[in-house]
């Protein structure tokens, strides 16, 4: 068992859980509020879901032994995108008018996933740069549409997509949820997921063998692309707002983090994408910990990196085993002597 | 391997070049397009009410440097400079630092070889500007500081620094608070949500604020979390703040987004933003002030970016080689709620 992927992801999600049993008991205490339920667990799931969405995203560029840095970016601009749509309408509350919107902000979001990946795939430029101009330039473009100011909508039917309850459960869960069960079944039922493991492990050999490589690559950046546009909807939704300068705001390295303590290595060719929605999901509880007990702002920080460096620590396998390795050795002098060629 | 880090490399400065260059072509095309309107707009002006104080006939040349277009805020600020500089018949010089420091850095140098009569700029951040203030200084150009201050130990480096007193404006927040709270015998629960950390807005008005809470036992500021003056984090933090405390009876947001956001919060956990937890606020914008009509934030402490008319004043009596107060103040209100929804027609931002 504590070999299998998720084991110590879950471990540390179980022990941060703890923490905050202990801390205040009413932590676990969920609620029926107004029709919904109401609850530090169901917060964490509902302001999880945007960071979930985009490392599930994330995921499958790692696999490909790619990087991502420009979702952060696509969180504002479509966000931008729908809010500016829909501040253009008459009827903010037109079922049509949502959709539209919603519908550009995604397409717009795919296409900036395709400029990833033709950057990297079809001009061969490494990932962590082609994706960087994007990053720069994106909170740029977001601005552009958003005119440099914070707009405001005023519509009760995209507000439903980030702050609406479908069954007394946030409807950001169901979107996130949706989204996992169709890259899950993808890449798992059919063939693809073993193609973006073989374009990850070695995309010339995958070529040789008859996969397309640069489609499926150009495929996943814009599958990330489209995760992190449903992110930004979800983001702008839930406030009613689009703000183009911190509208996900560094979510490129939350999302990388999420995935690194789910168990998917940065040099690709694997991914676990239940590994990545607990890791998600760690660093979710790990913010709503540090709002629940007072961590004071200033420290805030510093006190996320200790325990990120913690689980990264107790996920490396080669810690693990220098710290058993220390307990099990004795240290009589011979005994270092002879270990030393070893 | 090698090859490609290589490859990578000289793409990433070839990025960086094609960044730089642009944002330096793109500040230069919008400094001359402003430079342009200003002077367009401001002609007629100038014909009929050009001040009797400036030297000669020569038309009075203002250079200023602004921040960016980041928020409402920041262009309402932007539009009352270029409407007094027309209407005082300055001709003024524009510039947009994209919230660069070098970019501003490179502004105030081209005013100086351009030779304007004052230089006035709202700093992107707080340090560095020695060298280039003492540019400014040996060339004989006045410099105004608007907004935000330098901590430059030498104060003979500007004339004058125009903005808000930070401090002040949390002491008003405090004030209103203990005056409504005065004949109260049980403890009233604060939570706070402060700006982005370590920025002067922040500090300053945490420490106002307490500071006049201070006099009465009662008030209690039992969580205070940072909610980077952004709604999304307004939101979230004040849901946390929310479940972990059981009783909340006022909050104090450092500025009208997180308090937007956190009434959402409110209103998602069955309370009723401004009655059943009292909503204090700073700046003024627009979405504050309709919330605030709506009776959903309760007190307003105005953080005024109209400092045009002010700006103007003082380089008038810089220029007429008046003596000025290093530090003048804008003019600022506080509004209740119906204060607001009387006040709200009018607001140009």
């Amino acid at each position: 068992m504590v070999k299998h992927h998720l084991f110590w992801p879950l471990v540390m999600l179980g022990a941060l859980l703890l923490f905050n049993l202990l801390y205040s008991p009413d932590f676990f205490s969920v609620q029926m509020r107004a029709g919904k339920l109401y609850g530090s667990l169901i917060d964490i799931l509902n302001f999880g879901a945007p960071l979930i969405l985009v490392a599930i995203g994330m995921t499958l560029v790692i696999a490909t032994k790619g990087i991502d840095l420009s979702v952060g970016s696509i969180v504002a601009i479509a966000g931008a995108m729908a809010c500016m749509t829909l501040s253009k309408g008459t009827d903010q509350n037109m079922l049509g008018l949502v959709l539209s919107a919603v519908g550009i902000a995604l397409v717009l979001a795919l296409a900036l996933g395709l400029w990833n990946g033709m950057l990297v795939a079809a001009f061969g430029i490494q990932p962590i740069i082609a994706t960087l101009i994007l990053m720069v330039a994106g909170r740029g473009v977001a601005q552009l549409i958003t005119g440099g100011q914070i707009i405001t909508v005023s519509s009760s039917a995209y507000k439903f997509i980030g702050a609406g309850s479908l069954l007394t459960l946030p409807f950001s869960i169901f979107i996130a949820g949706a989204v996992l069960l169709i890259a899950a079944l993808l890449t798992r039922k059919t063939a693809l997921g073993l193609f973006i493991e073989s374009v990850g492990c070695n995309p010339e050999a995958s070529r040789l063998a008859g996969i397309r490589s640069r489609v499926v690559m150009i495929a996943v950046y814009m599958f990330c692309g489209l995760c992190a546009g449903i992110a930004g909807l979800l983001l702008s939704a839930n406030v009613s707002s689009a703000d183009g300068n911190n509208a996900g705001l560094w979510y490129e390295l939350d999302a990388i983090l999420a995935v690194v303590i789910g168990g998917t290595s940065l040099s690709g060719g694997r991914f676990y994408l239940l590994g990545t929605v607990v890791g998600a999901l760690i660093i979710q509880t790990l913010t709503t910990t540090i709002y629940m007990i007072g961590v004071p702002p200033e420290i805030t920080l510093v006190v996320k990196a200790f325990v990120v460096l913690l689980v990264c620590l107790i996920q490396s396998e080669t810690f693990r085993k220098t710290l058993v390795h220390r307990f099990k050795t004795r240290r009589y002098p011979a005994e270092r002597e002879v270990k030393r060629h070893a | 391997m090698k090859k490609a880090g290589k490859l990578g490399m000289s793409l990433l400065m070839a990025t960086m070049l094609l960044v730089t260059s642009a944002c330096g072509s793109g500040n230069g095309g919008t400094n001359t397009a402003g430079a342009d309107n200003a002077g367009g707009t401001s002609a007629p002006a100038a014909a009929s009410s050009e001040p009797a104080a400036a030297p000669a006939d020569k038309k009075v040349t203002l250079g200023f440097a602004q921040v960016g277009a980041e928020s409402g805020w920041r262009t309402a600020n932007t539009n009352s400079i270029k409407e007094s500089a027309a209407a005082a018949g300055y001709d003024l010089k524009f510039s947009d630092a994209q919230q660069k420091q070098e970019n501003q850095i490179k502004a105030i140098r081209s005013y100086i070889q351009q030779k304007v009569d004052v230089i006035a700029f709202s700093p992107v951040v707080e340090s560095g500007w020695d060298t280039v203030l003492k540019e400014a200084k040996d060339a004989g150009i006045p410099v105004i500081l608007t907004d935000r201050a330098v901590d430059s130990s030498d104060t003979s480096l500007y004339e004058t620094f125009i903005g808000s007193d930070f401090v002040e404006e949390g002491r008003r927040a405090g004030q209103w608070l203990v005056d409504k709270y005065k004949d109260s015998a049980e403890e009233i629960n604060i939570v706070e949500l402060q700006g982005t950390t370590g920025s002067a807005p922040a500090i300053d008005r945490k420490t106002g604020f307490e500071e006049v809470i201070k006099s009465n036992a009662n008030l209690k500021v039992i969580a205070s979390q940072t909610g980077d003056f952004t709604r999304a984090k307004g939101n979230e933090v004040m849901q946390s703040f929310l479940k972990a405390n059981k009783k909340i009876d006022v909050l104090y947001a450092h500025n009208d987004d997180m308090a937007l956001g956190a009434i959402q919060a409110i209103e998602a956990a069955g309370l009723k933003p401004g009655e059943d937890i009292i909503i204090i606020s700073v700046d003024g914008v627009k979405d504050g002030f309709i919330a605030a009509s709506e009776g959903k934030i309760n007190f307003i402490v105005e953080c005024n970016p109209l400092l045009g008319p002010q700006l103007m004043q003082a380089v008038q009596d810089v220029l007429d080689g008046k003596t000025i107060e290093k530090r003048i103040v804008t003019e600022e209100g506080v509004f209740t709620s119906e204060q607001a929804k009387a006040a709200l027609p009018d607001r140009k931002y």
